[in-house]
């Protein structure tokens, strides 16, 4: 069996493809459908309006825009939760299931809420959770299993998404006849052109929508618009697609597919139309009640009737051809109730009349009559209007399975508020209108307030050549203007109608009826901001599309301010809802790789990042991590290491001010620095608190070789080209970190290794001493040569252009062998220079460590004239007592290692914290830095550091550094 | 997203831009009072209308001046560094002192 007892006869479905039916399922039951169907159609067609149940009472809820506008069309398809269904295609096997059902969707267990509705007014949690005190943490959990939306699968894998970008002299937001008309006008100025539009067809209205008593009209101007868009080559056509987000500059986010495209346009038309309005009436939100738009686009594009017999209330001309529709669709009308009082005849209005439908003016529906269980309507109850928002109380019933509304549009203005729009109640119109568009955009069509045909293709031309003109293209002679907007009386100024017993809804995403704005008002919250927090109008999926008109309209009478000039609430992208897979795209994270990054991952390293770059942490080689760390650190203190020093930051600075520079940017002096030697460099920043450090290596008088670290050095070099923007220096500075790869041979036989290898420098430690740096060439390979001593060994940091790298890792390596050559890796480096006490900046400082709490003022030059920080760091000197220390310290025997970040603790005061803790394999026993009370800063002397379980231990502060006080290992 | 016209490499995303902070003189750092300084290290103007503000191109790692407008939220002109920093700075020597004075101890590391 079929079952699609409600599907109309060709021409009707210009979607459908009735050679091709599929079968897909949704809430267990099978159904079929068309190929072109969307989920919310095809049930249709198979007799099925109700949809998913609303968010709070659980109400029935069916198709309401047909236009993917609203979340009463929310389904879940598989892991995807809100899945718009008169978006979804069907497809075959498809499985779709309802949202906010507890059971099933027919009979769903959570119905009682609706019960209890009058005990759940505007505010509830608000004024029902905040006494007494814990009462909320008791209800949260009952609360929040009730919140939100569909189901997230925490396990489902990141789908295929990208990003992609496009550029184009005019971009245009929708594609009926405004958006067609404007794209058409705007090419043939020769520009590139970028059409965006939501459906499968262009056209937009002219697609559903009877412009006159000639049903096929606006079909015909579709397919011929559509047809010279085609013809155009300089326009690209996105369908399927959603503008989701208007930044500044006409940076618009548009999402197609699993594809988000960030596309640059230098000027924007937004030609997105308007989304129709409902009546507010009692029952207004059940399914059977929906514009006439959307009956329009079933009846059009998926050729299904949504029902038999219907009742028409509309507030202008629209909804008369709405009735031809029905009628022509087999529906049968049985009634048409104006909301006006005297309708002018028009030949629409004619038609209806000689189509035999009963018109009743000045009437309105005054409340819908539910079906066994709200699942459907079987009923309206028609009253004669007495005055704004009032009935005369004769109300009359009559059956039918559908009630079709039509009194007025708002403007889908929200895109151009993301970048600076307004959309500001118009009262002769009885609508929102968008004003204020930021430069380089333009409004047409009914986004802009325009209703007759002509006048919107005219508006379309207009704004087309407009923005042609803008992006610089000879777009010819003006248009001519477009004639009467028609949009006078499209929008019934006051079609609601509050009903004593409620369920009178003006928000269904949230399900907010006319007294819960009333009473937000009543309680204070008189502004439309404050409304829609109080009443949660607005804040749901359709962002107040189809509930704003209706929430500012009721919020200015209760509070008395009245309409003219006021405005929807903060518009925010983006339009519609994103899926975190188009925001992540292919989740791209790029890593550095050192020249010898094979040669770690060969050994077995354990990699650990160090800002972009991946590092050695390790070679455990069987054995524990810990063990893997003391052994490669006793290798450093015994024999010899070798550690990839790749990542660390190298800068060139060059030039004949090149001393003056350094003397500027660094807190040592640097004019008298002999060539062939090394010094220490400390930054600091304006504040005087520490930044980075390295070591400055002179090769001559007007080049310095600079080490930051790597974290840093991407911040030091922006920071030092910033400065001489300022002091126009003659100096040249350059980043080279990436082109140089480095190792330190660490260790008391690490010149024995050296000296098995040609290498014309001088290696003795009379000719090449401590401190001492030289350039020259090791088996083939150009080096400078470095004497440092960050680990506390005879050592030599060995830096060559990074395409010898993995050459000079291997040379040393292979040379080392004989020595026992061990490589070792960041944590036992980091090992090294805590035994030596040597700080790492951005582990044992922060923000606003100073020179002095660091210990540091031997760094600090003081004859200078000038160095960024100076000044601050002597005022810090002169006027400021220091407020903490950094110190070496030990633990006793049997104390654990206290984590980095556990707190110093002095009387009851935070006074400090631990910033590197380590169990010295060479030392025997815990030594680390900890920031101390300035008056515990003096070794021998106490403090307490409290251990994560809350427990207290003492330390002793301890002079540095630890190992090997009198330096003498590394400068042998 | 905002285009920022950078002098040297045209216009560009703004992501692609870094800020440096407002343009402001800086005091004479050997002469000046503490609260000069403080004022000049720790607090920025943030005045409604037009100010100028160090922008720097990150790829190319080009610093130059943009004049923004805080009310429009307009960028209302760019140019290179050298219109306002058109000379070399140079600091005096506080009293008593010598220039080019030596640290007193060459550091590990």
């Amino acid at each position: 069996m079929n079952g699609q007892d409600y599907r109309l006869d060709a021409p009707e479905g210009l979607l459908i493809d009735r050679d091709r039916p599929v079968s897909f399922r949704f809430e267990g039951q099978y159904y079929h459908g068309y190929a072109g169907d969307t989920l919310a159609s095809a049930l249709a067609a198979n007799g099925q309006l109700m949809l998913s149940r609303s968010f709070k009472y659980h109400r029935p809820r069916g198709p309401l825009t047909m236009a993917g506008l609203d979340c009463n069309s929310y389904v879940q398809v598989g892991d995807a939760p809100n899945v718009q269904a008169d978006r979804l295609p069907i497809t075959e096997g498809l499985t779709a299931a309802a949202l906010n059902v507890k059971g099933s969707l027919r009979n769903d267990r959570d119905r009682w809420v609706e019960w209890i509705a009058d005990f759940l007014p505007v505010g509830f949690y608000y004024k029902a959770f905040f006494r007494p005190r814990g009462i909320w943490n008791y209800w949260e959990g009952f609360i929040r299993r009730r919140a939100g939306l569909g189901t997230v699968d925490r396990t489902t894998p990141h789908d295929d998404y990208d990003k992609a970008y496009m550029f184009a002299d005019v971009a245009v937001v929708g594609g009926g006849p405004a958006g067609l008309s404007a794209a058409l006008q705007a090419a043939q100025a020769g520009g590139e052109v970028i059409l965006i539009d939501e459906n499968v067809l262009l056209g937009g209205s002219l697609t559903y929508a009877r412009f006159g008593t000639d049903a096929a009209q606006g079909r015909k101007l579709a397919e011929d618009l559509a047809a010279q868009v085609a013809a155009q080559a300089n326009i690209t056509v996105l369908d399927r697609a959603t503008c989701t987000g208007w930044f500044p500059d006409n940076w618009l986010a548009v999402i197609r597919g699993n594809r988000l495209i960030k596309l640059r346009a230098k000027q924007a038309v937004l030609a997105s139309g308007s989304v129709e309005q409902p009546i507010v009436f009692r029952h207004n939100d059940l399914p059977g009640v929906m514009p006439g738009s959307a009956v329009q686009r079933l009846i059009r594009h998926y050729g299904v009737k949504p029902g038999t017999r219907a009742v028409v209330a509309t507030g202008n001309d629209h909804g008369y051809g709405v009735a031809l529709d029905l009628a022509d669709a087999g529906i049968q009308v049985a009634g048409l109730v104006d909301l006006r009082t005297q309708p002018d005849a028009t030949p629409l209005s004619e038609a209806v009349g000689a189509a035999g439908i009963a018109v009743r003016t000045g009437h309105t529906v005054w409340e819908a009559v539910p079906g066994p269980g709200k699942r459907c309507i079987t009923g309206a109850v028609i009253d004669a209007i007495a005055g704004d928002g009032k009935v005369a109380g004769r109300g009359e019933r009559i059956d039918c399975d559908l009630i079709i509304t039509s009194v007025g549009y708002s403007p889908l203005g929200q895109l151009l508020c993301h970048c600076g729009g307004r959309l500001v109640y118009d009262e002769a119109l009885a609508s929102f209108v968008v004003t204020d568009p930021p430069a380089g955009t333009y409004v047409a069509g009914s986004a802009n307030a325009v209703f007759d045909l002509d006048a919107v293709q005219a508006d379309g031309r207009r704004a087309g050549w407009a923005a042609a003109m803008a992006a610089g293209l000879n777009a010819g002679a003006e248009p001519a203007a477009p004639g009467a907007t028609g949009a006078e009386g499209i929008n019934f100024p006051w079609p609601i109608f509050p009903h004593p017993q409620g369920k009178d809804f003006v928000d269904f995403d949230e399900d907010q009826t006319v007294r819960d704005v009333e009473n937000a008002v009543a309680d204070g919250f008189e502004n439309i901001e404050l409304v829609k927090r109080y009443t949660t109008v607005g804040m749901g999926p359709s962002q107040g599309r189809h509930s704003a008109l209706n929430a500012v309209r009721l919020t200015a009478r209760a509070n008395g301010r009245g309409l003219p000039g006021a405005v929807v609430t903060t518009q925010r992208p983006p339009f519609k809802p994103e899926s975190f897979g188009h925001l992540a795209g292919r989740g791209f994270e790029p890593v550095r790789h050192t020249a010898m990054h094979w040669r770690h991952l060969e050994r077995g390293a354990e990699m650990m990042p160090a800002g972009l770059w991946l590092r050695p942490a390790c070679y455990p080689g069987g054995l524990t991590r810990e063990a893997a760390i003391a052994e490669e650190s006793l290798a450093v203190r015994r024999g010899v290491g070798l550690i990839d020093v790749s990542t660390l930051g190298g800068l060139e600075v060059r030039g004949p001010d090149a001393a003056e520079f350094m003397n500027r940017m660094y807190t040592f002096a640097y004019v008298k620095q002999p060539e062939g030697r090394s010094r220490y460099v400390l930054m600091t920043d304006p504040t005087g608190a520490v930044v980075d450090d390295g070591v400055a290596c002179r090769f001559n008088a007007q080049h310095f070789y600079v080490t930051a670290t790597t974290g840093g050095v991407d911040a030091v070099y922006r920071t030092m080209l910033r400065w001489n923007a300022e002091w126009r220096l003659d100096v040249d500075v350059t980043n080279v970190t990436a082109s140089y790869a480095g190792v330190n041979i660490a260790g008391p036989r690490s010149r024995q290794v050296l000296e098995t290898l040609d290498c014309d420098v001088d290696l003795s430690a009379a000719a090449f001493p401590y401190m001492g740096v030289r350039e020259g060439v090791l088996a083939g390979i150009p080096v400078r040569l470095l004497r440092v001593g960050f680990v506390g060994e005879l050592g030599f940091e060995l830096h060559c252009p990074a395409a010898y790298g993995e050459a000079l890792w291997d040379l040393l390596m292979e040379a080392g062998a004989p020595f026992g050559i061990r490589p070792f890796g960041v944590e036992a480096q980091r090992m090294l220079r805590l035994e030596k006490g040597h700080i790492i900046i951005g582990q044992d400082t922060d923000g606003l460590t100073t020179p002095h709490e660091a210990d540091m003022v031997w760094a600090i030059a003081k004859k200078k004239p000038f160095f960024v920080g100076k000044r601050s760091i002597e005022i810090q000197a002169q006027d400021r007592p220091l407020s903490r220390k950094l110190v070496g310290f030990t633990l006793p025997d049997g104390a654990p290692v206290p984590p980095e970040c556990t707190l110093v603790i002095r009387g009851t005061e935070i006074v400090g914290r631990v910033t590197s803790a380590v169990r010295s394999p060479s030392l025997g026993r815990i030594v680390g830095l900890a920031y101390v009370h300035p008056d515990d800063a003096e070794p021998g002397k106490t403090f307490h550091i409290k251990l994560e379980d809350g427990k207290f231990i003492a330390a002793t502060v301890a002079p540095l550094p630890f190992y090997d006080p009198d330096n003498k290992r590394q400068e042998m | 997203m905002k285009i920022l016209d950078c002098p040297l490499n045209g216009p560009r995303n703004i992501q692609e831009f870094v800020y440096g902070g407002e343009v402001a003189e800086m005091p004479d750092p050997a002469t000046c009072s503490t609260a000069e300084w403080a004022d000049h290290v720790f607090l920025e103007d943030n005045v409604k209308g037009v100010i100028r503000e160090w922008w720097c191109h990150a790829p190319t790692s080009y610093w130059f001046i943009a004049e923004r407008d805080t009310a429009k939220d307009e960028i209302v002109r760019t140019y290179p560094a050298s219109e306002i920093y058109a000379t070399r700075r140079d600091f005096t020597v506080p009293e008593g002192e010598s220039p080019g004075g030596q640290g007193s101890k060459d550091g590990g590391a």
